[in-house]
């Protein structure tokens, strides 16, 4: 009999799904697996307050700098509509302790659910309104804030107080118009700090803080066009000026499916650019989990009547060599070997690039049974633990056929039962399709389980807040004082011929009314500035600090000194990086420590004559521009800021003749 | 169509609703000036406006449509939500402490109420098996509504039932007795039933919660637990009111009904035994005494039940520069006692003299309390104080005002001879005046600084 080899079932297992890798991939591909995504977009909004107290926004500190700490269990509650929350009750399997450490900077007693809420902040409501109007959503005539459950602890109250302010809203995209289903404003959750067994902890300074989230319609037919959707949604929250920017302040859920899967929401990505391969692999992983299904059901005929069995080992029957085994028995945890019969070639099918289906399981008993990893081995390792005389001991025991794969688990008593449902009940599903999760990205585009998917059934009204009503009148008066559309500025970057490669980043950062600005005020060319500002202060970002009180009306003050000293362009990327440091600067100043000094165009050329000589002398470098190169290179320190240099080099190029 | 249809509705929303055949639990579909809306027609509370319409829209959240923006709507399905918290049986397990719940309503259990918009309480044990199956491992259980009312309307009367039901379960012979109830004024039935009932055999413990349980860190399910474990286990049978220790979920602390004080309005750890140390820390399974000495759990049934009380008895919060006219409106409206709360060592100015004096023409008895909580009424040291026990107001200890309140109640409901009044109230039954104070027993700590700041921050809260 041939042995069977694990990674070679990986690789066979991959090419009959077909999969391709992104790069690789077309629409053909993704039709036939029928990808679909939609997305959620969080968007912090720019406030002084959070939501629902008076603790300022936007003051965050460090993981071991807090004033007091204090432990919550969450217990699952019904919904409005009498039904329990499946992420809830997951939740609840997992009994976690969670503890929160509170800074009396930005946290106060609503914050940890001790004092109900104060009146919605105003101006997060209306930044959020103006938002909703941006995406063309029909308004609510009355804001009901409604709770919606979160037992994993980052919401101490184990409800995230949150409300809708539009329904039914568009974005265009190159190709399409994308529907939205929803705009709603929420406080913003606390920041895990650990989360290690069964203890969890969690910080409270951007607990409280506001967030919108815009909500598409599933309508996105290939990985490029999310990340389409999702930069248009972020460049529209951008362009009202009215969000926060930097790191975490806007992150968004990426919904993926493939034909016959399920909605699986892939949790905080933090970068759009992250996004193509994130739902590429999902849509795949999908896409393996059916034809693990498939699979499953040719071989058992009556899946209700699938049943793993399982039976307690003795760490002495074993000549341990495994590390994580040998600490296990050193802890005093229980070893259990699992069968799971018809198994055989399922567990080491794949699921994503380097994944395999006992991935899945693994993740799961990480999550719900808190066992930390590495939790199991198994028959289908790559590398592997069992060996032949391992399961020669442990096959009769569990009465284990050929065509029966089996885990080996371990881990405190108490946990145990937990686990043991963990791996039937994933097993189970396995028969099913895919199991509706969320799960958590990681930068190579695999992602990992993360919860139970919740539904409709963890939202709540929020019997301490009464309804806000929106007058027309007062929807009126901020449809007033919109911004342009971030569909009528890509048509203005075009027109004004800045490359597009600068389009993110002037999007990104509502530059279009700066760049408006400065060419109304002072007459400078669009591409100019638009090029000045997607590359040159774009790299000097990356390399540099800003100064804290740097903005970008420093650029304007920049280009308006240039102006009214008469000063060449080509000084601004001199002076770039100075002023970003060091933005209080006096420019005047600036132009000292660059050691700029005024010159007339014959005070610079006039040494350009005797230059020549001298190149003559000491360099015998007969190609035609090395001279002029070299004279250049002499001069374009007291040229930049008197004189355009090409100018300079025609000049050069003259006299040299 | 019946109004039960339009739960809450009123004026313009209702009549839109009649006017579109649209009904409360209907799937509507509402054309707007703003757009389409769809959803689920929830009911309105009913003190809020006339001129939105609820809807549960298919994501679950709920929004409301200005009516004066609907241009028409219809009906396209209906369904009325159930809801209800799942009841399995209680089970009784032989060889855990029998004991009996009494409902009073208050957040211990509460569900939606649609008409206010707020919590409204229901339990059964089946309910709350459901909820709290871990109260199975505690005790075996057996619940009783007495009555559903918000703590706030709790008063003489709800006492007096109480305290009756209670001797009956005694005499029928169970381990312990639980109250749910409201906490507004969870300390004054606290007090209420330690006069009402007094050498009780078994453990009379008032619970209630400071977040509803329909919320996941709700403290309901602990507390009970904690109470639960008191009043089955636990070996203190008097009456005490059993809630967070510190705001974490992690130990209860017994409080006794007399000396007990909810101190925050919506901390979770509100409720503070003040100018004394509680009587113990309590856990699901274990309880440790603080203080030494309490009266033991007993095995015999006997328990004296005194159900009395009296209602023209009154409270009188003195302000600086109060005018006799106040006073003078209780003598006349009949008030028989009245509880004074004094500044300082138990004093009020002297604009009020001449309506103190006509009180005691009157024969209206004067009891004096402290608005510092803390601390005992000592009316000898300054003239102030001289002068108004010379007009007859009766100086309380350290009794709680709340507590004096209820007690001057109890009392004459009993008896109205002054005398005797007066030394039934000076006479504790349960220490609501104490003849030390122990230092740890004034528990404000932000004198403590940096050592409290170090403690708060160490010590989970």
């Amino acid at each position: 009999m041939n042995k069977f080899d694990p990674k070679q079932n990986y690789e066979k297992t991959k090419k009959a799904i077909g999969y391709v890798s992104r790069k690789e991939a077309t629409q053909k591909d993704y039709d036939r697996i029928g990808f679909m995504s939609g997305l959620e977009v969080h968007q912090q909004i720019l406030t002084k307050k959070k939501l629902f107290c008076h603790c300022p926004a936007g003051v965050f500190n460090k993981h071991d700098d807090y004033d007091a700490e204090l432990i919550r269990h969450m217990r699952p509650t019904l919904s409005e509509l009498g039904e329990y929350d499946g992420t809830a009750l997951m939740e609840f399997r997992t009994r976690k302790e969670i503890t929160y450490r509170i800074n009396n900077k930005n946290a106060c007693t609503y914050e940890i659910d001790d004092t109900p809420p104060f009146p919605m902040d105003r101006e997060a409501l209306e930044n959020a309104l103006e938002i909703s109007l941006l995406c063309k959503f029909n308004i609510v005539g009355e804001v009901h804030i409604t709770r919606k459950q979160y037992l994993d602890g980052s919401i101490p109250a184990g409800f995230q107080r949150t409300a809708i302010l539009g329904v039914e809203g568009e974005i265009p995209l190159k190709n399409k118009k994308v529907k939205l289903i929803q705009l709603s404003i929420e406080e913003d959750s606390a920041r895990e700090i650990s989360d290690i067994g069964h203890k969890r902890v969690y910080k409270t300074d951007r607990l409280g803080m506001p967030l919108i989230e815009t909500v598409t319609y599933p309508e996105m037919v290939n990985p490029d066009e999310v990340k389409e959707a999702c930069d248009y949604i972020r460049f529209l929250n951008r362009s009202t000026d009215k969000v926060r920017t930097g790191q975490g302040a806007g992150r968004q859920d990426v919904n993926v499916s493939c034909k016959g899967g399920t909605r699986i929401e892939i949790k905080g990505v933090a970068h759009t650019k992250w996004i193509p391969e994130l739902t590429h692999v999902e849509s795949y992983r999908q896409w393996a989990l059916l034809a693990i299904k498939k699979e499953l059901n040719k071989r058992v005929s009556n899946p209700k009547n699938w049943k793993m069995n399982y039976e307690y080992l003795d760490f002495d029957m074993f000549n341990i060599t495994y590390e994580p085994i040998k600490d296990a028995k050193d802890n005093g945890f229980k070893l259990i070997a699992i069968n799971l019969p018809e198994f055989k070639g399922i567990m080491s099918h794949f699921t994503q690039p380097t994944k395999i289906f006992a991935n899945e399981i693994a993740d799961r008993l990480k999550v719900i049974a808190c066992l930390e990893k590495p939790n199991m081995v198994h028959t289908e390792d790559f590398e592997p633990i069992i060996t032949d005389i391992d399961l020669e001991i442990i096959a009769p025991m569990l009465g284990a056929g050929d065509n029966d794969a089996q885990i080996i688990i371990w881990g405190p008593e108490e946990d145990m039962q937990t686990a043991l449902e963990v791996i039937e009940e994933r097993c189970q599903m396995a028969f099913e399709g895919v199991p509706e999760e969320t799960r958590k990205s990681f930068h190579d585009g695999s992602t990992i389980f993360e919860r139970v998917l919740p539904g409709a059934d963890r939202m709540y009204p929020d019997t301490d807040s009464a309804p806000i009503p929106l007058a027309n009148e007062y929807i009126d008066k901020l449809a007033k004082r919109m911004p342009v559309e971030v569909v009528d500025r890509f048509a203005q970057l075009r027109k004004w011929k800045i490359p597009e490669d600068t389009f993110t980043y002037i999007l990104k950062n509502n530059l279009v009314p700066l760049i408006e600005k400065i060419v109304k005020d002072l007459k400078i060319n669009a591409k100019f500035i638009g090029t000045f500002l997607g590359h040159k202060l774009k790299y000097v970002e990356g390399h540099y600090t800003a100064g804290a009180e740097f903005n970008y009306n420093v650029i304007y003050d920049l280009f308006k000194f240039i102006k009214d000293e008469k000063l060449n362009l080509n000084i601004a990327e001199e002076i770039l990086p100075m002023i970003y440091q060091h933005p209080r600067m006096q420019l005047t100043s600036v132009l000292e420590d660059v050691k700029f000094k005024k010159r007339t165009k014959d005070e610079l050329i006039a040494p350009v004559g005797f230059l020549l000589e001298k190149f003559k002398v000491i360099n015998k470098n007969k190609h035609e521009d090395a001279i002029i190169n070299w004279v250049m290179g002499e001069l374009r320190k007291q040229a930049i800021g008197n004189i355009d240099l090409k100018e300079l080099r025609k000049t050069i190029s003259k006299l040299k003749n | 169509m019946n109004a039960d249809f339009f739960q809450g509705y009123k004026g313009e929303a209702l009549k839109l609703l009649k006017k579109y055949n649209v009904r409360v639990w209907g799937q509507a579909e509402i054309d707007t000036t703003r757009g389409i809306f769809k959803g689920t027609i929830l009911p309105r509370s009913e003190n809020d406006d006339d001129l939105h319409i609820v809807v549960k829209v298919i994501t679950g959240y709920n929004i409301g449509v200005d009516v004066t923006t609907i241009n028409t709507m219809v009906e396209t399905g209906y369904k009325k939500a159930n809801y209800a918290i799942p009841e399995q049986e209680f089970p009784n397990t032989p060889g855990l402490p029998s004991v009996k719940l009494f409902g009073t309503g208050g957040t211990i259990a509460s569900r939606l109420d649609y008409r206010t918009g707020a919590v409204i309480p229901a339990f059964s044990p089946g309910e709350l098996y459901g909820a709290v199956p871990e109260l199975a491992d505690i005790c075996n259980l057996d619940t009783e509504k007495v009555f559903a009312v918000f703590s706030e309307n709790m008063g003489p009367d709800q006492y007096i039932a109480l305290a009756k039901a209670i001797g009956k379960e005694i005499e029928n012979g169970i381990d312990g007795i639980v109250i749910g109830h409201g906490t507004d004024t969870l300390h004054h039935t606290a007090a209420a039933l330690t006069f009402m009932v007094q050498n009780s055999p078994i453990p009379i413990v008032l619970v209630g919660s400071q977040r509803s349980s329909d919320r996941p860190s709700s403290d309901a399910a602990l507390n009970l637990m904690h109470a639960m474990n008191a009043a089955g286990n636990g070996d203190i049978a008097e009456v005490m009111v059993c809630m967070f220790g510190p705001t974490s979920d992690d130990y209860g602390l017994l409080h006794k009904g007399t000396r007990v004080r909810k101190m925050h309005s919506s901390y979770r750890s509100t409720f503070r035994t003040i100018g004394d140390t509680p009587l113990a820390m309590i856990t699901r399974n274990s309880q440790t005494p603080i203080k030494k000495d309490y009266k033991p759990r007993r095995k015999d049934k006997n328990v004296d039940i005194k159900p009395f009380f009296s209602k023209k008895i009154g409270m009188l919060y003195f302000w600086p520069g109060m005018q006799p006219d106040s006073l003078d409106s209780m003598i006349d409206n009949g008030y028989e006692g009245i509880i004074i709360v004094g500044t300082g060592l138990g004093h009020v100015n002297k604009d009020l003299y001449p309506a103190i004096k006509r009180a005691k023409e009157k024969g209206v008895l004067l009891f004096m309390t402290l608005q510092t909580l803390w601390g005992y009424v000592h009316m000898f040291v300054y003239d102030t104080g001289r002068d108004l026990m010379a007009m007859g107001i009766t100086p309380l200890g350290n009794m709680l005002p709340e507590v004096a309140w209820v007690k001057l109640g109890w009392v004459m409901g009993q008896t109205k001879d002054p005398v005797k009044v007066k030394e039934m109230m000076l006479t504790p039954v349960n220490d609501e005046i104490t003849e030390r104070e122990p230092y740890n027993g004034y528990i404000v700590l932000q004198g403590g600084v940096p050592e409290v700041e170090n403690f708060i921050k160490d010590v989970r809260k």
